[in-house]
């Protein structure tokens, strides 16, 4: 059964965590097709939030096309989501990405300079992949 | 918003203690189906408002009306259908749960002696131990429970988990939104640490100097507000009166705006305001003109 954790001093609204762990989950395949999400009360429970939270959550997603809700059963991953790859690309995008962190980590980058590096390059490839 | 979906409707409400007025010129319509969180710091009146909703305290001034009725007029068809737990949620300490539940049951219109009993074991809280013998957190979730059995509409809570550790906290926060998310009760509880509000409620009322100073949905109150930085200004700050905080540095000035997100002028930047920082602005303002209150109202016993 999938679980929702909860960092109050992140800054990013309750609602938006819950959201980003299910898109999560679905890409690296923790959440596979057909897999139920906590009922509502469930996820409630654990994490003591309020239940409107978690409906704002799961309507997102169901717009997303990441879930849907069956009334009284539940709410499942959709069969063919259409974010999820394969464990082979996730596993040789991430050696490709680790490689490159080494070389990074070797040229003298810290953390800071690794994320802003990133940030710019991943917002100049999606601005070309628009145009 | 109509009768129907208004749990605590309140107009021009106020109560005075000889001299001293412990809450004035509240005018308050909360939404049913939310957790409603009353903010505000010690003496600024959350008891006072609490009590006047579950009809414990009668108005000096204004009208108070809960779920479309008065509280001191039509008390039991009122107070049948809310829960009312008060500071320090205090039981005959030398009763046993058994007997309170049994005491419970003889005392009110509805109660669901059975659902009490299934919550207490499920938290593992012996039925025949005296209520003064549990843990401070055992007697919290014992109250809570004879609250819940009454399947109140509205649930009115005051600073329910102040005499807290963090994991009975938790543990009480668990039951308490696993009861919203099973019977859609409305929740309105009084709290003055803000950091754990915000996963759990969605409506605001914040109280301070004995008003009302600011009351809304949250998620809507945080997209109204938000920081503006900039270079350095004195003048001409109150525009359109939607600063509500302003402060400066040797070069940049900070102003907390209410305006909705309007387009920024040249040079400044515009920041999305947290919950907590907004509570505590709002807190930092000064008593309005002509309030003339002492600092030290003194906090209604419980």
């Amino acid at each position: 059964m999938f679980v929702f954790r909860l960092d109050s001093h992140s800054g990013v609204p309750p609602y938006l965590q819950l959201v980003q762990q299910v898109r999560q989950a679905v890409l690296l395949g923790f959440l596979r097709p057909g897999d139920r999400l906590p009922l509502i009360r469930e996820a409630v429970e654990t994490l003591a939030i309020n239940p409107n939270t978690v409906a704002k959550a799961y309507r997102q997603l169901e717009q997303e096309g990441l879930v849907n809700g069956r009334p009284g059963q539940g709410t499942f991953v959709n069969e063919t989501p259409a974010a999820a790859m394969s464990s082979a690309t996730y596993t040789s995008l991430r050696r490709g990405l680790e490689t490159w962190l080494r070389r990074a980590y070797a040229a003298g980058l810290d953390e800071q300079a690794v994320n802003a590096l990133f940030t710019a390059v991943a917002h100049q490839t999606k601005d070309e992949n628009v145009a | 918003m109509t009768a129907s979906d208004c749990v605590l409707r309140t107009d021009g409400l106020g109560k005075r203690y000889r001299r001293t007025w412990a809450l004035r010129d509240c005018t308050l319509a909360l939404p049913t189906g939310r957790v409603i969180a009353l903010v505000g710091p010690n003496g600024a009146g959350k008891s006072t408002l609490l009590r006047l909703t579950v009809g414990l305290l009668a108005p000096t001034t204004g009208t108070v009306e809960v779920l479309g009725e008065s509280p001191t007029t039509n008390t039991p068809q009122v107070l049948s259908r809310v829960g009312f737990l008060a500071q320090d949620h205090p039981l005959y300490r030398h009763f046993t749960v058994a007997d309170l539940l049994r005491f419970g049951r003889s005392c009110n219109l509805r109660f669901d002696q059975g659902l009490a009993e299934r919550r207490l074991s499920q938290l593992g809280i012996p039925l025949d131990r005296k209520a003064g013998a549990l843990s401070g957190g055992q007697q919290s979730q014992v109250a809570l429970a004879l609250a819940l059995a009454k399947r109140p509409d509205l649930l009115v809570l005051d600073e329910p988990m102040a005499s807290l550790d963090p994991v009975a906290r938790l543990e009480f926060l668990q039951v308490l939104m696993g009861a919203v998310a099973a019977d859609g009760i409305t929740v309105l509880f009084s709290s003055h640490v803000v950091p754990e509000l915000e996963r759990v409620c969605d409506h605001l009322v914040l109280l301070n100097h004995s008003r009302v100073t600011l009351a809304g949905d949250i998620e809507t109150l945080l997209t109204e507000h938000r920081l503006l930085v900039g270079p350095r200004t004195t003048t001409d700050l109150d525009r359109a009166g939607t600063v509500v905080e302003a402060t400066h540095s040797d070069r940049q000035t900070t102003l907390l705006v209410r305006d909705g997100g309007a387009p920024t002028a040249p040079h400044w930047q515009a920041h999305p305001i947290g919950l907590e920082d907004l509570v505590l602005a709002y807190l930092r303002r000064p008593a309005p003109h002509g309030a003339a209150l002492p600092v030290d109202v003194a906090e209604v016993p419980a």
